[in-house]
């Protein structure tokens, strides 16, 4: 029989969760002709756990994003109901920024711009294969039978590929959130040769906030002023909810010890690996014996919502036991679940086969991203997912792939974490995976990434601008401050006075009062020195000037770093013959094919003295040529 | 393409009269100048010439050596990089003085085989030999973590362990606040981090203090004189002591009732116990038992068995020789006092009967040399970790924990000034990577897998 052929693109994006969103519209605004398909409209950009978008090293991810002209700093700024930084007080590097987000809203922003992203399509469809012609991508099949014919494939396929829910006794086949699974694909993969693994993740149950006494718990707002997400955003809403936090308590524990037999982490049930940051209550419970209590944060779903979120209580329990867990909480005594809590179970692939563009090594043309890659959270995969984007669209335009090292951003650190050491859990972003964390924080990501961005395409005009102009303002700043030399006198005596500071007897520069902690920015004001310069413009100067030392060292650091990055090592080469080379460098080179000397070092099992003798081994062949 | 500058030992140095240190790379001449005070500055000294000057401590102006200083330009040098080559006096101690000195002015401790390597990727050594260097890579890197490992054993390397312990609880502490700041982990302050640091300041200190070489050369080889009482120990003792400068004084564990002395014995350093001791002195009638001779020996890589050659061997003494043979022990009998022996057949007699004695006078300084000789042939038959490997894997491990103390140093500062927790973090964490570097770790998974085992979090 013909195939029919449903139609015919560039890029064809597997499903559309937020690695699949960032990667259609990566995609299509570089100008490729693209269509995302998705098992449901309905569950577009779905957030089917907690119901926040940010938080340590994950709101550095989504400001990057932001700042390399993605969707999802733009949606969450659209739609958030409650914000907060994080840290502040523990320093520049690791302030983060985290949103409650309306649930709804956040997948109507995201459906309304798909819809209206021009290059793009938006199809319900399950694809159930992936066309090849002698090793590369010729389209896909959906369960329809249509054929969609294209030149890359992006697979973002989250937790559905052969999802299965275990609640106690109880399991089904099915997607997160009782949304359908993907049962077809997995086995399509497989056949073409590519090692899948199954990873566990799990959420906590939704109760009706009608039912909560909140007068019980400890209410938690969010911050006074508002920091968006994107560069891009001015006007902010405020915030419009508050969340609530109580404690477990002795009989909560009791419960669960009592009913562990029952648990099907615990009983053999679950085989898949769980991620150690996002454990169940039952599995703190019995991992920390000594901590009496544990935290749970109670968090609306959305504004136009009765469900909250519990979470600190996911868990796989059965109901009966889900119910008297929860109820035993103060507040929640007559706690009404609207969804119970459960583990998702889910294949996902040995990320160590893609390369880093995130494109398969053995297939060409086609690309992973997100949680299929063994990452968990939605930050994680929105960053997978323009990553994956803009390189199947480069690679349709015949450019060089857009790989960001560890050096340049978290994104850059995630997906070579992902892709050079592999992961045996859910990898979760944490800003101590970050070497270079100094640099890379969240106030300067447009610094460091809007630029690459424009270079792409992906940056448009007005971005580019308003990045272009703060540039500008911070060069300007520094010379100010640099070169305006305060006269030792009055004003200035009881400034520093006030600030418990050192006096001076001659003259001191702007530049050289900032480098003391207790004087800060702001304080300039004081002494009529401030420049009435924008809230982001001061801090990247302040920030730049109380932190030179620091951040000298830093660059030292990536200065280094980046000398083994640019040696390139061929995908050609054949390792087994490298004279010198220890028997397991040779085996592990030879299955990763790493492309840079500075990634080779990464990998385990790969020796100094094993880089040293690459190098030596560049050398002859560079003599040789 | 290379553009920092290394430094290491290029000649055997236990036994031999002089070492070489070596030092190629762009900052060679500049560093040199820093120790090096002849009648010309390095910088204008002529290319592959040598000159005759000290070595000083820039900090203390103390005067390390006398040497010989050669400087060669690049390209014409092995590296095809500046080098500058310095002669001085053989023996662990000044070497490994002088190349602390050079990493602490900015040179970097020299990887296995990295001079050929340098050679190499500066176009010296030509294709055809490049498999032998990726060999020489190899194989030196092999020797050394094998060496590496062997002086990692026992008290030094568990006590970096501990520091590592404590820093990477120090660090996941202040981590899991940072990653995890809405959670109830318990909060690491400021103060408290500053507190933590500075105890682990303390530690690392009294390891640098005590870090010297391998076993051999950071304890000495233990070599125990035991004999009856009025055999001459003591006058041994001394003569050994007063020839041989005393390299080590700040080692602990010296205890009151055996006399000991380091010294250096040709290169090898050497702790010489005398059984003699306090208690002998104060009773001259007791008898040296046998059982104590004995326990002395079993601590000690090596006996001397001092014994009267005016006098016959008394059945203790052929007791002592053999448990000691007995129990495979290594030991020498010596035939001290040869001055009051003048029947020349009876020394023959003596020698004939005990081919592997050696004789000897104390008093008259006969046969001192001999011994010497004899007890540096034991050192270097049994330990095989006595060559450049080991000075130079102990130099790099000492820089590699002092550069440690110096970032806690530097957090401990920041902390003072007001500078916030993520700075902080950078320095210790830093230093954790210093320790790991010596011991094989990677901080970042350690302290990854620190924060979940030790905290519970996550939602």
């Amino acid at each position: 029989m013909d195939e029919f052929i449903g139609g015919e693109y560039d890029v064809i994006v597997v499903g559309a969760g937020h690695a699949g969103c960032e990667a259609a519209l990566a995609s299509a605004r570089l100008g490729l002709k693209t269509a995302v398909f998705c098992l449901n409209l309905d569950s577009i950009a779905n957030l089917p756990c907690n119901p926040n978008i940010g938080g340590t090293a994950k709101g550095q991810l989504v400001r990057e994003i932001d700042a390399l002209g993605g969707q999802m700093g733009l949606a969450a700024d659209a739609t958030f109901i409650q914000s907060k930084i994080l840290n502040r007080g523990k320093g520049p590097a690791v302030y983060s920024l985290r949103a409650q987000i309306d649930r709804r809203a956040y997948h109507s922003h995201m459906k309304w711009t798909l819809e209206n992203q021009e290059n793009l399509d938006v199809k319900q469809a399950e694809v159930t294969e992936i066309l090849l012609e002698n090793k590369k991508v010729r389209g896909v099949k959906v369960h329809t039978e249509a054929v969609y014919l294209c030149k890359a494939v992006i697979l973002t396929t989250g937790t559905y590929l052969k999802g299965r829910i275990v609640i106690g006794k109880t399991s089904f086949s099915s997607g997160p959130d009782g949304l359908l699974p993907a049962n077809h694909l997995s086995e399509n993969l497989k056949e073409l040769g590519i090692e899948l693994v199954r990873f566990k993740t799990g959420t906590p149950a939704r109760v009706n906030r009608r039912s909560i006494d909140f007068s019980k718990m400890v209410e938690q707002p969010g911050d006074d002023e508002i920091t968006p997400f994107s560069f891009m955003t001015d006007e902010i809403k405020e915030n419009q909810v508050s969340c609530y936090l109580v404690h477990t308590n002795k009989e909560t524990h009791r419960i669960i010890e009592e009913n562990l037999h029952r648990s099907p982490l615990y009983d053999g049930e679950i085989v898949g690996v769980g991620p150690r940051y996002c454990p169940s209550i039952e599995v703190k419970i019995v991992a920390f014996k000594d901590k009496e209590s544990h935290q749970v944060f109670v968090e609306p779903m959305g504004l136009d919502t009765q469900e909250m979120y519990l979470q600190g209580m996911s868990t796989s329990m059965p109901m009966d036991v889900q119910i008297k867990m929860i109820q035993s909480l103060p507040g929640l005594e007559n706690a009404s679940i609207m969804r119970p809590a459960y583990a998702i179970e889910y294949d996902c692939i040995n990320p160590t086969q893609l390369k880093l563009s995130l494109e398969f090594k053995e297939l060409d043309g086609l690309f992973f991203a997100g949680q299929i890659n063994g990452s968990s959270g939605y930050e994680e995969a929105a960053a997978q997912g323009i990553i994956a984007g803009i390189n199947a669209a480069m690679k349709i335009k015949n450019r060089e792939p857009l790989i960001l090292d560890r050096s340049q951003a978290y994104i850059g650190v995630l997906i070579d974490d992902l892709v050079t050491k592999g992961t045996n859990e859910p990898y979760r972003m944490m800003t101590s995976r970050a070497e270079y964390r100094l640099w890379l924080r969240q106030d300067n990501a447009d610094i460091r990434l809007t630029q690459l961005g424009r270079d792409i395409g992906l940056v448009g005009d007005e971005r580019y601008g308003r990045f272009i102009k703060k540039k500008q303002q911070i060069e300007e700043e520094h010379i100010r401050l640099k070169n305006t030399i305060l006269p030792p006198g009055e004003e200035i005596k009881s400034f520093l006075e006030r600030h418990h500071s050192a006096k001076i007897v001659s003259g001191i520069r702007l530049y050289d009062l900032l480098k003391r902690p207790e004087i800060d920015y702001a304080h300039l004001k004081e002494i009529g020195q401030d420049a009435g310069l924008s809230r982001e413009v001061a801090e990247q100067v302040a920030i730049n000037i109380k932190y030179e030392g620091y951040l000298e060292r830093q660059m030292a650091q990536i200065r280094q770093f980046k000398r083994m990055e640019k040696r390139r090592l061929p995908q050609d080469m054949n390792y087994s013959n490298i004279h010198g080379l220890s028997l397991e460098a040779r085996q592990k080179l030879s299955s990763q094919k790493p492309e840079s000397l500075g990634q080779a070092s990464r990998i385990s099992g790969v020796s100094p003295a094993d880089i040293s003798v690459l190098l030596v081994y560049l050398e002859t062949q560079k003599r040789r040529s | 393409m290379i553009n920092n500058t290394i430094a290491g030992v290029s000649t055997a140095v236990g036994n031999s009269g002089i070492s070489v240190i070596r030092m190629s790379g762009p900052s060679a001449f500049s560093i040199a100048d820093r120790l090096f005070k002849g009648r010309k500055t390095v910088k204008n000294q002529n290319t592959h010439t040598v000159q005759y000057g000290k070595i000083i401590n820039p900090e203390t102006g103390e005067m390390i050596d006398e040497v010989l200083l050669i400087k060669m330009e690049a390209p014409r040098t092995y590296t095809r990089e500046d080098v500058v080559e310095i002669s001085c006096h053989g023996g662990y101690t000044i070497a490994r003085t002088l190349l602390n000195q050079l990493y602490g002015l900015g040179a970097r401790p020299a990887e296995p085989g990295e001079f050929t390597k340098r050679a190499f990727l500066n176009g010296r050594i030509d294709l055809s030999q490049a498999e032998a260097v990726m060999d020489i890579i190899q194989a030196r890197t092999e020797r050394v973590s094998k060496v590496a490992v062997k002086q990692l054993e026992g008290s030094v390397s568990k006590k970096i362990d501990d520091i590592r312990e404590k820093l990477i609880a120090l660090l996941s502490g202040i981590e899991v606040n940072l990653d995890y700041p809405e959670y109830d982990a318990e909060e690491v302050t400021l103060s408290e981090a500053k507190k933590e640091t500075i105890k682990i300041i303390a530690d690392l200190d009294e390891l640098i203090k005590s870090f010297r070489f391998g076993k051999l050369l950071r304890e000495g080889m233990e070599v125990v004189i035991i004999g009856r009482p009025n055999v001459g120990k003591s006058s041994l003792m001394n003569r050994l002591t007063r020839k041989n400068r005393s390299i080590v004084t700040d080692i602990p564990g010296t205890t009151r009732d055996v006399i000991e002395e380091y010294v250096n014995i040709k290169g090898i350093p050497v702790k010489l116990v005398d059984t003699a001791g306090v208690r002998e002195t104060e009773d001259q009638l007791e008898q040296l038992g046998v059982e104590r001779s004995i326990r002395a020996l079993e601590s000690a890589d090596f006996a001397l068995i001092l014994t009267d050659a005016s006098q016959p061997l008394l059945a203790e003494d052929e007791e002592v020789i053999t448990r000691a043979a007995g129990e495979k022990k290594s030991f020498v009998l010596i035939f001290n006092k040869l001055d009051l022996l003048k029947d020349e057949e009876k020394i023959d007699r003596l020698k004939k009967e005990y081919p592997d004695a050696l004789f000897l006078s104390v008093k008259e300084d006969v046969g001192i040399e001999g011994l010497e000789e004899k007890i540096f042939d034991f050192a270097v038959q049994n330990n095989q970790d006595i060559d450049n490997q080991v000075l130079i894997t102990n130099t790099r491990h000492e820089h590699q924990l002092k550069t440690a103390r110096e970032l806690l140093g530097s957090a401990v500062l920041s902390i003072q000034n007001g500078l916030t927790l993520d700075m902080v973090a950078m320095d210790i964490k830093a230093a954790l990577e210093e320790l790991g570097k010596i011991t094989g770790h990677h901080a970042d998974e350690d302290v990854v897998h620190a924060i979940f085992s030790r905290f519970c979090i996550g939602k």
